[in-house]
């Protein structure tokens, strides 16, 4: 297992972490969070030309860059810092589940266009409970000739009202658990399909409720055999999530360290008083351990290691802890200017809290470490 | 001659060994035998028995001792600490008198920093150093002395000049433990062990040349002696595992290692006894309880995450990398782990948490780690001290103002009555 970044993983981060903070300023995040669509198609397709965001994990056969998941969870950890506004994680999880369940032709006529950025997608898996397991699909998927057709309510569907193509989870009318799950691909555009944007706690991430009334969809892979690709996918999930909040915790434990030590009172910077210096140390000392995990995890992925079921949700559980803390202590460290509209750590602070709920909190994670733990 | 490699170093280690090694030796025979080559300490100069390798030769040199199981020189304990302190701040004197026995393993040392009134702010000493006459004579009380008992030096640091600052009013000895001012008392700790002394000086005697550096200079060289503990690299408490190998000298070993190691014994269980975890989950049937599987959880992942937060530190010193914060923060999370710990082997015994010893589950050691886990966060740097140095050295946050840094020591607030009963 791998403990460190190669010298190129650590420039592609530098290069990327320059282009982000040139690209997203606070500024630009407040005023993309505020349109219906979140994002800018247009701005958000040159920047991903010109780094080949979404194309990382895609294999070279399917126009895709060709590497790991770490690097992969590079992006995802500037994206955690920089609070990019564009559909990213959702056309990386949708392209993740097309790998994981579609067949190799399927893969070949998808993945190229999500890999140009030429496409936008999502993955449609929660329903109305939240939940992201296999116990909690509903949607039915019904074969009529050469057709599917499904019938069912997505909900905390990323991106769902603006993506191109849709990857959905349905089952079989009557089936149960693990039994009779497929994937499902959904123009965005299809006939019956209604989308509904939620109205979202975290404005910088857009939900949406997707309602299906027999709407034509392509079957990926084997009818009824998701449960693995589900499973792969979901730990995929969790493993990008962690580590888009470790970049984000990061950045906010600097940004109100920076503020500590610039505030003056009684005096003196606030930075010299013990109670703040303890604050901070445990705040660093939360960020790096949550890191570890999530860099832990991203190297199981490539390696193929057997006690990734576990891995994923540790990771997944460490960071919900330690990035919701960290943002709780970074608007204490504020006082009362952290508290306000004006200043930015909210959304960052929103960002921790809708990442530890989104996937599973850390409660569902720790029972599911559990639940695969081997020693 | 040409530089040394690996490949020279190894067989150049090994064709000595060959020639030398026997398990029929005495302990203190073989030693000798060992250091005059050169070999037992391969990284301190050539004048004082060793070969003025580069230390990362140490790894080749010890893979080749353990190969045939051939024993090394004295490594556990303070008086590692003590060669390294001597290494680098004694004088010739010091390092001819002392070097050589440390390494045979004859002499034992403790070390002497300590006090009932000065714990983290170990500058803060008051035992006194006075010179009369041709001597130095010593007065005052130290604490958490481990070994003091058996040792036959001390590293001592006292207080010489009271008219200076804290820091520069410092001096450092080595002391000899065997003479009457010197008295010993074992302390007892709440875990029922008594691994640590207090040391009484009662006109105790120190010849002047037995005085590391300048008055003044104390500090530097306790400093010195700290940074090599904290280090660890120095096998101070590195559990020696006993050959369980026959000959001679691996009786000898293994008798010097069980003595050694006696006063930490329970340093296991004060960190937590993570690995128990698991096991008694299953034995207790507690592991079906949702509760506490979330407490079990808990640990895991914070045990799991420092032991990778180090490994990255590892990686990167490796790669000759400046050091990253993951680096400064092991210390610290090592009270969260040993404190969680404690809390789920309390969830998993249930009322069995309130015996002790036999009564108490495997033998007393669940007893064992619910009271020696609090030593976790205050032994070598409180949590709060650890605290101070990561918002200090790694986040470059500022010191709070200091009151004591700059007054003449004697007008410096301290404690009162700082004996204990």
């Amino acid at each position: 297992m791998r403990f460190s970044f190669t010298p190129e993983q650590e420039e592609f981060r530098s290069s990327l972490r320059r282009a982000l903070e040139a690209r997203s300023p606070a500024k630009e995040v407040r005023r993309l969070m505020a349109t219906e669509a979140g994002f800018e198609r247009e701005s958000w397709q040159k920047l991903n030309r010109e780094l080949g965001l979404t194309a990382i994990h895609i294999p070279e056969a399917y126009g895709g860059g060709g590497f790991g998941q770490a690097d992969l969870a590079i992006v995802l950890e500037e994206m955690g810092r920089g609070l990019l506004c564009a559909p990213f994680l959702s056309t990386v999880l949708a392209s993740a589940a097309i790998l994981n369940a579609g067949s190799e032709e399927q893969k070949r006529a998808l993945l190229p266009a999500l890999a140009a950025g030429e496409r936008t997608a999502t993955l449609a898996v929660s329903e109305a409970d939240g939940r992201n397991d296999a116990d909690g699909v509903t949607t039915t998927a019904t074969q009529s000739g050469a057709a599917w057709r499904l019938e069912g309510t997505k909900s905390f569907v990323l991106d769902g009202h603006t993506a191109d193509l849709i990857v959905v989870l349905a089952r079989r009318p009557g089936s149960r658990g693990e039994d009779g799950l497929s994937f499902f691909v959904v123009e965005g555009d299809a006939p019956g399909l209604e989308r509904r944007r939620l109205k979202t706690m975290d404005e910088t991430r857009k939900l949406a409720r997707l309602a299906f009334a027999s709407v034509e969809a392509k079957l990926l892979g084997d009818a009824g055999k998701a449960a693995a690709a589900l499973a792969r996918t979901m730990q995929q999930a969790a493993i990008l999530l962690a580590n888009e909040m470790v970049g984000g915790a990061e950045r906010l434990r600097e940004d109100a360290l920076a503020y500590a030590k610039m505030r003056m009172q009684f005096g003196r910077s606030i930075a010299s008083f013990q109670t703040t210096k303890n604050k901070a140390a445990d705040m660093l000392v939360d960020v790096e351990l949550a890191k570890s995990a999530a860099y832990y995890a991203a190297a199981a992925l490539d390696e193929g290691d057997a006690e990734l079921p576990a891995l994923a949700s540790l990771a997944k559980a460490c960071a919900a802890e330690a990035c919701l803390q960290t943002a709780i202590h970074a608007v204490q460290m504020h006082g009362g200017i952290g508290f306000t509209w004006d200043n930015d750590t909210h959304l960052w602070f929103k960002r921790a809290k809708s990442s530890e709920i989104l996937f599973g909190d850390a409660n569902q994670h720790r029972e599911l470490m559990m639940q695969h733990w081997k020693h | 001659m040409s530089e040394p490699t690996e490949s020279s170093v190894r067989a150049e280690v090994r064709a000595w060994l060959e020639a030398n090694w026997n398990p029929e030796y005495g302990l203190v025979e073989w030693r000798t035998k060992l250091i005059d080559s050169g070999w037992g300490a391969p990284h301190y100069p050539k004048q004082w028995h060793g070969r003025g390798l580069p230390v990362h030769f140490n790894a080749i040199v010890e893979e080749e001792f353990a190969r045939i199981g051939a024993v090394g020189v004295a490594k556990a304990g303070i008086r590692t600490l003590a060669a390294a302190t001597i290494l680098d701040h004694g004088t010739d004197l010091h390092k001819e008198k002392f070097l050589r026995r440390i390494l045979t393993g004859e002499d034992t040392w403790c070390q002497l920093f300590s006090e009932p009134g000065s714990g983290s702010d170990m500058a803060g000493a008051v035992t006194r150093a006075d010179r009369k006459g041709n001597k130095w004579v010593i007065n005052g009380q130290k604490v958490w002395t481990t070994s003091a008992h058996k040792a036959h030096w001390g590293l001592l640091l006292a207080r010489a000049n009271w008219d200076v600052p804290k820091h520069k009013g410092l001096a450092y000895f080595v002391l000899d433990m065997k003479q009457p001012g010197v008295q010993v008392h074992p302390l007892k700790q709440m875990n029922g062990h008594a691994s640590f002394n207090q040391v009484f000086f009662t006109d105790a005697m120190v010849e002047p040349e037995m005085m590391v550096c300048d008055v003044g200079d104390g500090w530097k060289v306790a400093t010195t002696t700290l940074m090599h503990e904290r280090r660890g690299a120095d096998g101070l408490r590195s559990w020696a595992t006993a050959s369980s190998r026959k000959g001679r000298i691996y009786q000898e070993e293994r008798a010097e290692i069980a003595s050694t190691m006696e006063p930490y014994k329970w340093y296991p269980q004060r960190a937590g006894r993570v690995d128990l975890v698991m096991e008694r989950a299953r034995a207790t049937g507690k592991l079906a309880d949702p509760v506490v599987r979330q407490e079990i959880a808990k640990l895991l992942i914070m045990s799991k995450a420092a032991e990778w937060t180090a490994r990255r530190a590892r990686a990167a010193q490796e790669q000759g990398k400046p050091q990253g914060p993951e680096g400064s923060l092991g210390k610290l999370v090592s009270s969260h782990v040993a404190r969680q710990a404690a809390r789920v082997h309390t969830y998993l015994s249930g009322a069995d948490a309130l015996l002790s010893g036999e009564d108490s589950p495997l033998g007393g050691v669940i007893a064992e780690i619910l009271v020696s886990v609090p030593a976790t966060s205050i032994a070598g740097g409180t949590d709060e001290i650890q605290r101070n140095i990561i918002s200090e050295r790694v986040l470059k946050m500022p010191k709070e103002p200091s009151v004591d840094t700059d007054k003449p020591f004697k007008d410096v607030p301290r404690n009162v009555a700082a004996t204990s009963s």
